[in-house]
């Protein structure tokens, strides 16, 4: 009988480190083998954030790096949380999450619901409805911006063609009634496929004889679908949500090239607001008092979302 | 015999010593933003390379990104630019940040005096802190905020006639900013050549200096002023006076009334652009692309006119331009200072502009030729003896940022009054200001 790979290591490992490793305990040798992932989180992710919790207590600029560095308390917190314009930007973030949330889970969900059923070229549809979710998020954000021009834009001339109404009389970017509502739409069509998708593998993840079974019980076609189909798909769906929504309440790239935050602040999500204040006005210590305020709401957010989610998974 | 050998090895040694100034030839970095000056900058340092044997290489960054590129390569202390031309706004923070190189020891090794260059642009471009004799960069490229008009629209037998009936007078580029608004207002929506056509392309742009380099060309001829003292950052009457007010109102009024739909973001491209594509009857720009532009086979030539930033209650431009700085992060600084040395020459800067850079050096300017070597020429001179400039504190950035956003949410998003906006803006620069220490 030939040796294992483990006989193999065992006879190649010397006496005298066989010898120590035998002398360690289980826990000690699950410590060594944990210990790099455990390095690379403190170094990556747990040194940063501590090191940017420290830093928002202060009033350090990046770009002055000899500068005296004063800690000033919760004086940056304070500022942010008082500050008007600060919730204005909460509530552009706000309105693009809930809408669209919303827009992708009913579409992505009805496009899925649609796909799922057998068609011929089922699989070429698949694929065309999924092509705008491959595209670099920057490339999207700027040829919509085209799409929108007043003068020259499809998309105006496709509203004009439904409603008659002269291609420029409005102005989906430059409106500030309307610009929320564009960087909507185009969130909405690059990433309804991907709610499509998670959606997809819910709803055939449904075995068919309970479907059978209902039928056989003389379930009405509607009633089968809140009573089968969605409760069964809905773990997918708030999967789905949890996603978009950390995404999104993180857009940046999209928008920026879009609108640039414009007009005025109407689209100036909290992440552009954010860059600006790290980045352009180099004001990194009230910046990190904001990262950490974002990152406390999206945490907080998640983690109840995440048990949520768990009691559905449950039932 | 002898004697004349050693003679001939020394005038080879000396001559050889003149013709190639230094031992080690260098590669040389220079950045600045991308624009049409900045190519003919490529071809003027082809004589510095033929001379002293460095090589030039260059970075040039998109406008809309310049800014954000050379300040995050001069914060972290970077080695890709040996010399800059940055904005003149940067000159505060480059000099008490330490990026930039003090170049009075070097100008007075050199023999280089400021007294040959501008007094408007010296101030402007060099001096840290404003108007001492402390340099920091070498004055490269004047420029300011100027206007140009379809010249062939404008002597329309029918224009000229339409303008007439509703104006009272004779259709001329505008002298003031009330005749500025009247002429937009004319052309917009007006059809010229079976095409409907607009007013004015003017700055909107909120992410970077856009709309406060459009709106401060109407406020600061309407009166505005940074300070009541200046030095002593008493904004207070001076940022929300009557007059500032009133130059804000008029600029919204512009850009509501004169200027073609979806011009929402819009800065140096998107005016060019419009004017190019025959949008629109007038539009602002740098006095850096006016060369360019007469040159267009479309636009230019006949059919383009130039006018300097018309007064209201003061005559004012806003002001553009760089000076030349060597970083002091550079490890080929001696190189550098060379660049610089050479780019000072009266005969280089007269080669500077007869290639479509602005120079800033007197013998150019004042060369009786000057005024009438290029259509735009005069327009230039008057523009630079009234220009006015953003603040030029190491804190700039977070100052522009908040002007940007109060003037686009007024001007642009309807957002509150001038008043409100100007108020607001007062707030944010004080807190800048106190956070500085300066209040």
């Amino acid at each position: 009988m030939s040796d294992t790979p483990i006989d193999r290591v065992a006879k190649a490992t010397p006496p005298s480190v066989a010898g120590k490793i035998r002398g360690l305990s289980d826990r000690t040798i699950a410590w060594l083998f944990v210990a790099p992932t455990i390095f690379l989180l403190l170094a990556v992710n747990i040194f940063p954030l501590m090191w940017t919790i420290n830093l928002s207590f202060t009033n350090f600029r990046a770009n002055r790096p000899n500068r005296e560095v004063d800690y000033v308390g919760l004086r940056n917190y304070e500022r942010i949380l008082t500050d008007g314009d600060i919730w204005l930007t909460m509530q552009a973030t706000a309105h693009f999450l809930f809408w669209t949330i919303v827009l992708q889970v009913l579409i992505g969900f009805a496009l899925a619901w649609l796909i799922n059923r057998k068609f011929k070229g089922n699989d070429l549809w698949t694929t065309l409805i999924v092509l705008p979710m491959m595209l670099s998020p920057a490339v999207v954000g700027n040829f919509w911006t085209f799409l929108y021009q007043p003068q020259i834009g499809l998309f105006n001339y496709g509203i004009s063609f439904l409603t008659e109404a002269d291609p420029s009389s409005f102005q989906m970017i430059g409106d500030v009634a309307l610009a929320p509502w564009s960087i909507v739409i185009v969130d909405t069509w690059m990433w309804t496929p991907f709610v499509m998708l998670i959606c997809l593998a819910g709803l055939r993840s449904i075995p068919d004889y309970i479907y059978e079974a209902a039928e056989i019980d003389r379930a009405s076609k509607w009633r089968q679908f809140w009573t089968i189909t969605v409760p069964m798909v809905l773990p997918f769906l708030m999967l789905a949500v949890l996603f978009r929504g950390i995404e999104n309440f993180k857009m940046f790239d999209l928008v920026v090239q879009l609108t640039g935050g414009g007009p005025g602040s109407v689209t100036e999500l909290t992440s552009i607001n954010l860059k600006r204040e790290a980045f352009e006005k180099w004001r990194t210590g009230y910046a990190s008092a904001y990262a950490i305020i974002l990152f406390v709401t999206v945490f907080g957010l998640a983690s109840i979302y995440v048990k949520a989610l768990n009691k559905v998974k449950e039932r | 015999m002898k004697y004349a050998k050693l003679l001939a090895a020394t005038a080879l040694v000396a001559s050889s010593g003149l013709a190639v100034p230094r031992a080690q030839a260098d590669d040389l970095t220079l950045c600045w933003a991308a624009w049409d000056p900045a190519n003919a900058l490529v071809e003027l340092s082809k004589e510095f390379e033929a001379e002293y044997g460095h090589t030039m290489n260059f970075e040039f960054v998109p406008w809309p990104n310049f800014a954000d590129r050379m300040l995050n390569e001069l914060n972290s202390g970077g080695k890709l630019c040996d010399l800059l031309i940055g904005d003149s706004q940067w000159i505060g923070g480059g000099a008490e940040n330490g990026h930039y190189v003090k170049l009075n020891d070097f100008f007075d090794k050199e023999g280089i005096s400021m007294d040959d260059f501008a007094a408007a642009t010296v101030y402007a471009y060099s001096t840290w802190p404003k108007g001492t004799p402390n340099y920091y960069a070498l004055p490269a490229m004047g420029d300011a905020n100027g206007w140009f008009y379809r010249k062939d629209w404008f002597e329309k037998p029918e224009i000229q006639a339409a303008f007439k009936e509703k104006h009272g007078r004779d259709l001329t580029p505008p002298k003031t900013q009330a005749e500025l608004l009247e002429v937009a207002q004319f052309f917009q929506e007006r059809e010229i050549d079976g095409q409907k056509r607009y007013g004015a392309a003017i700055f909107t742009e909120r992410g970077s200096e856009g709309i406060t380099m459009g709106a401060t060309s109407s406020m600061y001829p309407f009166g505005f002023k940074y300070e009541m003292t200046p030095g002593k950052y008493d904004m207070e009457g001076a940022v929300n006076s009557p007059e500032a007010v009133a130059g804000l109102e008029f600029y919204k009024e512009l850009y509501k009334t004169a200027t073609p739909p979806g011009y929402t973001d819009s800065y140096m491209e998107q005016s060019l652009d419009a004017f190019k594509s025959g949008q629109v009857a007038m539009a602002m720009n740098w006095f850096a692309f006016f060369p360019g532009l007469y040159a267009d086979p479309d636009v230019g030539g006949e059919k383009i006119g130039f006018f300097v930033n018309p007064g209201q209650n003061v005559e004012a431009s806003t002001l553009g331009g760089q000076g030349i700085s060597v970083i002091s992060y550079s490890d080929k600084r001696d190189a550098a200072l060379e660049y610089v040395k050479w780019f000072a020459q009266p005969s280089v800067q007269k080669k500077w502009w007869d290639l479509g850079g602005y120079s800033c050096h007197v013998s150019v300017l004042n060369d009786p030729g000057f005024a009438d070597s290029a259509p735009f020429a005069s327009d230039f001179l008057l523009a630079m003896d009234n220009v006015k400039d953003f603040w030029q504190e190491p804190a700039y950035a977070e100052l522009l940022l908040a002007m940007q956003k109060r003037l686009h949410d007024y001007v642009v998003a309807d957002v509150g009054t001038a008043k409100e906006a100007l108020d607001k803006l007062i707030e944010d620069w004080n807190e800048t200001f106190e956070d500085e220490g300066k209040l």
